[in-house]
């Protein structure tokens, strides 16, 4: 505030540090930080005397120690012989795992819904409001818990689904049945499907820190990288020919070539074949298991999520004028193109920031994961390593800074992009 | 004389217009069966919808209130129904019904949640409708100590003296701050308050218990659960972090840079975590962040913490406010010659929160939902506390989807109704932004 | 507007924050409550009942204490408190005394700053799985599912048993009993590993009951004990013998019914002096004489409370097995009052 009520007074006397608006401002400034920087000494002089009285330090050596608990479902390598670190590292990736994919999938299902919401159909625009308004109203963690349950309860258990001597002879049917010519088992656990193995398999190295890395995959990988590149050259090679000749060749058949066959003998050269699972003592072996603590969490953290995307989609293509939807009319697009090509450009920029809060908050829900037993970083680091080592200070704050560092990792990127298709203005 | 032999003298009663264009077959051409793609989506809608029916509602039918326990109500819907129906037991809600709403909150002292519940409607009214005396607005400001009052119970003094340290805290800052400036008055009344609240209000409460004892019974902290827990966590939270999260959008939109950098800090802080991490904090970690010794309540600790969690939310949606309102109103309040202060309370405010009340709604609704996670920390939320409880009683080990159902039923029906009443409220204060 | 409203509520924590206090009888005199930290739900060992009174074996515990320092075993504050919060919350004076199924042992001895002290239930790990599974020992487990609470010894038991028999499985974390009753119910493990008294005291409330059979292996020791603060010898002192007198008390006969007859009628010195009328056995933890006395009375020795709660006549249905006296072959057994 440069108002000043009094024409500047020649000199300098304390009390124009109160009454004089020039310097009250710089006042409060030197008064805030010195009472924040009191505040701070204050708190960190209390954790020490706190910390000295309970004979604990503040040190993070438990990191290196060995964990000794098992984890169900981890994507690089875990076991009870790893360290408290180890451990912390599967949480996150559970964390940034689920967050990631449920982003995706709630953008997509909320996207669908908001434009649905907005459809002449009225009984699809009936179901979808109810949609939106249940799950927009009714906590998170109970459709988290309820989805576990769901899955949990409804499905048959392993041993449904297994056909005895005994069964066979009388000719009677299992309880439960596979799907999907008996390659995929939903079972009250967990989904098992069939995976990829290769007979004359390439082996896997270590990169290092235990990370074992599929040579296989890698080659797959990169035969399809190639192919791909090959076929791209093939199609400009084809355009120069039909510029320069007028004549285009056939492409349908080198094309499909090009793209598949080196795959097709790459695989056959390894032994590729599906593992089915199947029903061995306990639960399904073989093949590919996703655990219901994580569909149930995906399912519900994407469905929660979906109704409020929803709700920001419509938002913003209602903040498109007619105008545009009629000129597009007018032009003689078709609904379906006039909302992919006129209306959804323009509605993003009103789109993506809501969006992006809900993403993070897609994220920060996802903590909600000890509720049906999923394994996140909520679930290591801040439960079990945290319950065994007793050491809450150096788990809690960890923890706190590596949430804050995911969340500003996606805010600040988020922000180069909304920057990037914001409107120029003149 | 004329050969013609037919001449129509009136008109032709106007023909009924085809079936497919009137009724109920128009409205479903029009509205159900429009396209190829509109008759999908409504025969998958209705599709659902059927689905949906069939796996409920013998389930909802088949449901039994008068049990006393869940094998009781398995015997009843097997007698009623076959021995492969399943059905509800509403019985459990039947039986513990209060301690879902009120946690173990002393029977005999229910009177006092219905006049606090009462209370808040009335302490609302002069926020709710500007019809209403301006004067009532100080009924308003007195609730919050009669509602802690008539919840915690114990002797009226406390609160009268803490009541007392307000009166002197506004005494000092009308005073001081047309000389000094609200920041400096606003801080030198907070001290004078505090100085009160420390040292003066412990010996004025038993001094004048004792002169003339009025007290109520004391309901400890462990008393409250279910959504008497859910509603005090969610009322105080939200009424406090208004104010809070106002000074904070203004820290953020000063331009001190020292306040500002600290504002900022403090709601990117509070944003960037789940809040569950503050809960465990309230649990876990300020025991180690406060003087040796001190231990006070978990519920308010908690309170503290989703205080300041929403204080966050509530400031990032009074900023979109405040930078909708146009470049022209901060000008003109200048122009008028205002100070600061004067601009923001006169101008500036009235017109950001009208602008911020979706927002401020809805945060209290996320707010509300996601006072369920303090089951995490060893309170009784409605949700998976109390259940927990109940579940842990013989009687009714095994019931799952009943109390979910009834708890997702009030949270919907709390919710939805004040998202309805946010957008009325939306559509009365619209006047000049479009 | 509502400004005010925050700094009232900063008063109010700079009231109830009590100051500091060296010794916690003091604090708990002054204070005319115990508060008592308690599961929140487990059958048998502590749960609040249809009125939200807190029942059960640890709860007993408290009433004990509480009648022998305050003279009156309902003045108990219960603390309900979860598997991460518990050792927290005592740590940090929440709450004075912990009966919360709690396993003894030498790293949360000494790293959390606690004392344990005294075993108030023997127990060990055991396994529970369906008959229909055939499995008839924990060693043929290999593969299987198994829910373990998470937070707990019994998960890092699980992994050393399982490692040590060169076993695998997948563990599904859960958060307490109930919802592990729930999971192994509806079959989304094979198998449910906790303390063998909450296993049976599980399988004794299960609609199928007999289609459950729990595994003869035990796989670890889990004496739950009675903890305090570190650092205040004295009230450890109180809270120990305020239990051994419940244990002597079955030992010499004692019962809540009896109790005013044998004090009236005995001479055995032994007795004499846990009673009370004899040397002064409760000045000597800054208690009055009657302190077992009083203990006793709350709700009857050892036994009774055993047999009340968690006994073969409860629907839980406990054995005595090693929580039996001693003199009946059991661990229970009462250092001398003298």
């Amino acid at each position: 505030m440069a108002l000043a009520s009094d024409p500047p007074k020649d000199g300098f006397r304390l009390s124009m540090l109160i009454y004089d608006t020039r310097f009250r401002s710089i006042t409060i400034q030197i008064v805030v930080l010195l009472l924040f920087l009191a505040g701070l000494v204050w708190l960190l002089h209390n954790a020490y005397v706190n910390l000295e009285a309970k004979g604990k330090d503040f040190d993070f050596h438990f990191l290196w120690t060995r964990a000794g608990y098992d984890l169900a479902q981890t994507l690089i390598p875990y076991s009870n012989d790893d360290t408290h670190f180890r451990a912390l590292i599967e949480g996150l990736l559970n964390t940034l795992l689920v967050s990631v994919l449920g982003c995706i999938l709630a953008t997509v299902l909320g996207t669908v819904i908001g434009v649905l919401r907005l459809s002449h159909n009225w009984l699809v625009a009936r179901i979808m409001t109810v949609y939106v308004e249940t799950f927009r109203n009714i906590p998170l963690l109970l459709w988290i818990l309820l989805m576990g349950t769901i899955l949990a309860e409804t499905r048959p258990v392993p041993k449904d689904f297994r056909v005895t001597e005994a069964m066979k002879a009388a000719g009677e049917e299992p309880k439960a049945s596979m799907w999907l010519f008996d390659s995929i088992a939903v079972t009250n656990r967990g989904t098992n499907v069939p995976a990829p193995v290769f007979d004359n398999s390439l082996g896997v190295v270590d990169i290092g820190w235990n990370l074992p890395v599929s040579l296989n995959a890698l080659a797959v990988i990169a035969v399809m990288a190639a192919s791909f590149w090959g076929w791209r050259r093939f199609m400009a090679r084809a355009k120069a020919v039909q510029e320069t000749t007028g004549r285009r060749p056939v492409t349908w058949w080198p094309s499909l070539l090009i793209l598949f066959a080196p795959i097709i003998a790459l695989l056959y050269a390894l032994g590729f074949h599906l593992d089915y699972p199947k029903i061995t003592k306990f639960d399904f072996t073989g093949g590919f298991q996703m655990l219901h603590s994580f569909t149930a969490l995906l399912i519900a953290l994407t469905l929660y999520t979906a109704a409020f995307i929803a709700e920001i989609v419509r938002a913003g293509i209602q903040a498109i004028s007619k105008g545009q939807s009629e000129a597009a009319y007018a032009l003689g697009l078709r609904p379906g193109r006039t909302m992919s090509l006129v209306i959804l450009p323009q509605a993003l920029r009103v789109i993506v920031p809501p969006l992006i809060s809900q993403f993070l908050n897609l994220t920060k829900n996802s903590s909600l994961a000890i509720a049906v037993s999923y394994m996140d970083l909520r679930g290591t680091l801040g439960g079990i390593t945290l319950n065994q080592t007793g050491r809450e200070l150096e788990c809690m704050l960890l923890m706190m800074l590596i949430y804050l560092t995911i969340s500003l990792t996606i805010s600040s990127l988020m922000n180069i992009y909304n920057k990037s298709i914001k409107l120029k203005e003149r | 004389m004329s050969d013609t032999s037919f001449v129509r003298t009136e008109m032709l009663p106007p023909k009924p217009a085809p079936v497919s264009q009137v009724g109920v077959v128009k409205w479903m051409r029009e509205n159900l069966f429009s396209g190829p793609l509109n008759t999908a989506l409504t025969v998958f809608g209705l599709l659902v919808t059927a689905w949906l029916v069939q796996a409920g509602a013998p389930w909802l039918i088949h449901g039994v209130w008068n049990a006393n326990s869940l094998t009781e109500c398995r015997t009843i819907i097997a007698e009623r129904w076959g021995p492969e129906a399943t059905g509800a037991c509403w019985a459990i809600i039947r039986v513990r019904w209060n301690q879902f709403l009120f946690g173990f909150y002393p029977v005999e002292e229910y009177w006092r949640l219905f006049l606090t519940f009462a209370g808040l409607f009335l302490a609302l009214a002069p926020v709710l409708f500007d019809a209403l005396p301006r004067k009532l607005i100080w009924g308003t400001l007195l609730y919050p100590l009669v509602a802690f009052w008539l919840l915690w119970g114990g002797p009226v003094w406390g609160p009268v003296g803490v009541l007392v340290g307000f009166a002197l805290m506004g005494l000092a800052f009308t005073r001081l701050a047309p000389k000094l400036g609200v920041p400096v008055a606003a801080g030198a009344g907070l001290i004078l308050a505090a100085v009160v609240w420390l040292y003066a209000v412990g010996p004025f409460e038993s001094a004048m218990q004792s002169v003339l004892p009025l007290a109520l019974p004391e309901v400890v902290s462990d008393k409250f659960g279910g959504f008497l827990l859910a509603l005090v966590i969610g009322v105080t939270a939200i009424v406090v972090s208004l104010p809070l999260g106002i000074l904070l959008a203004l820290g953020r939109q000063s331009d001190m840079v020292m306040v500002k950098a600290l504002s900022v800090g403090m709601i990117e802080f509070i944003r960037g975590v789940p809040l569950i991490t503050l809960l465990f904090t309230a649990s876990l970690l300020l025991q180690y962040f406060l003087p040796p010794g001190t231990t006070f309540d978990l519920i308010l600790r908690v309170v503290i913490l989703v205080t300041l969690f929403a204080a966050a939310y509530i400031a990032e949606v009074i900023r979109g406010g405040l930078a909708a309102l146009p470049r022209g109103q901060y000008e003109a309040a200048d122009a008028l010659g205002l100070d600061y202060w004067q601009a923001q309370r006169l101008i500036i405010m009235p017109q950001a929160l009208k602008i911020s009340i979706p927002g401020i709604v809805s945060s209290f609704i996320g707010l509300f939902k996601d006072t369920t996670l303090v089951t995490f920390v060893g309170l009784f939320d409605p949700l998976k506390g109390i259940s927990g409880v109940v579940r842990s009683d013989m009687a009714w080990k095994g019931t799952y989807w009943e109390p979910y159902i009834f708890v997702a039923v009030i949270f919907f029906l709390f919710n939805f109704s004040m998202s309805r009443y946010s957008m009325y409220l939306e559509r009365k204060l619209k006047r000049d932004h479009r | 507007m509502k400004k005010s409203v925050f700094f009232g509520t900063v008063a109010l924590v700079a009231l109830v924050a009590g100051a500091a206090s060296a010794s916690t009888l003091d604090d708990v005199k002054a204070r005319g409550q115990l508060i008592c930290g308690v599961n929140p739900g487990l059958t048998g060992f502590g749960a609040p009942d249809a009125n939200g009174n807190y029942q059960g074996f640890d709860v007993a515990a408290c009433k004990a204490v509480a009648a022998a320092v305050l003279g009156d075993p309902m003045k108990v504050q219960y603390k309900a408190l979860t598997g991460e919060t518990r050792f927290t919350a005592l740590a940090s004076g929440e709450v004075d005394m912990l009966a919360r199924n709690s396993t003894w042992t030498f790293g949360r001895d000494t790293e959390l700053a606690l004392d344990f002290v005294a075993v108030n239930y023997y127990d060990g790990q055991g396994f529970m799985v369906n008959k229909s599974l055939g499995v008839s020992s924990a060693k043929e487990l290999d593969g299987a599912t198994v829910c373990v609470q998470t937070g707990t010894t019994t998960e890092m038991n699980l992994a050393d048993y399982f490692k040590s028999n060169n076993m695998t499985y997948t563990p599904v974390n859960i958060a307490d009993d109930a919802e592990g009753q729930q999971k192994f119910l509806a079959g989304a493990c094979d198998s449910y590993t906790t303390d063998a008294s909450g296993l049976a005291a599980s399988r004794a409330t299960m609609p199928n009951a007999a289609d459950i059979v729990i595994l003869p292996e035990i796989i670890s020791k889990e004496p739950l004990a009675l903890a305090v603060r570190h650092g205040d010898n004295n009230w450890g002192d109180i809270v120990r013998w305020s239990f051994y007198a419940l244990v002597a008390a079955e030992e010499y006969g004692i019962t809540k019914a009896n109790l005013e007859e044998v004090a009236a009628s005995t001479q055995n010195p032994e007795i004499r002096r846990l009673l009370g009328l004899e040397g002064d056995m409760g000045k000597k933890i800054g208690l009055d004489n009657d302190f077992a006395k009083r203990a006793i009375m709350a709700s009857g020795n050892y036994g009774e409370i055993f047999e009340a709660n968690i006994g073969a006549s409860t629907s839980i249905g406990l054995a005595r097995g090693l929580n039996a006296q001693w003199t009946q072959g059991g661990l229970m057994y009462a250092p001398p009052f003298r």
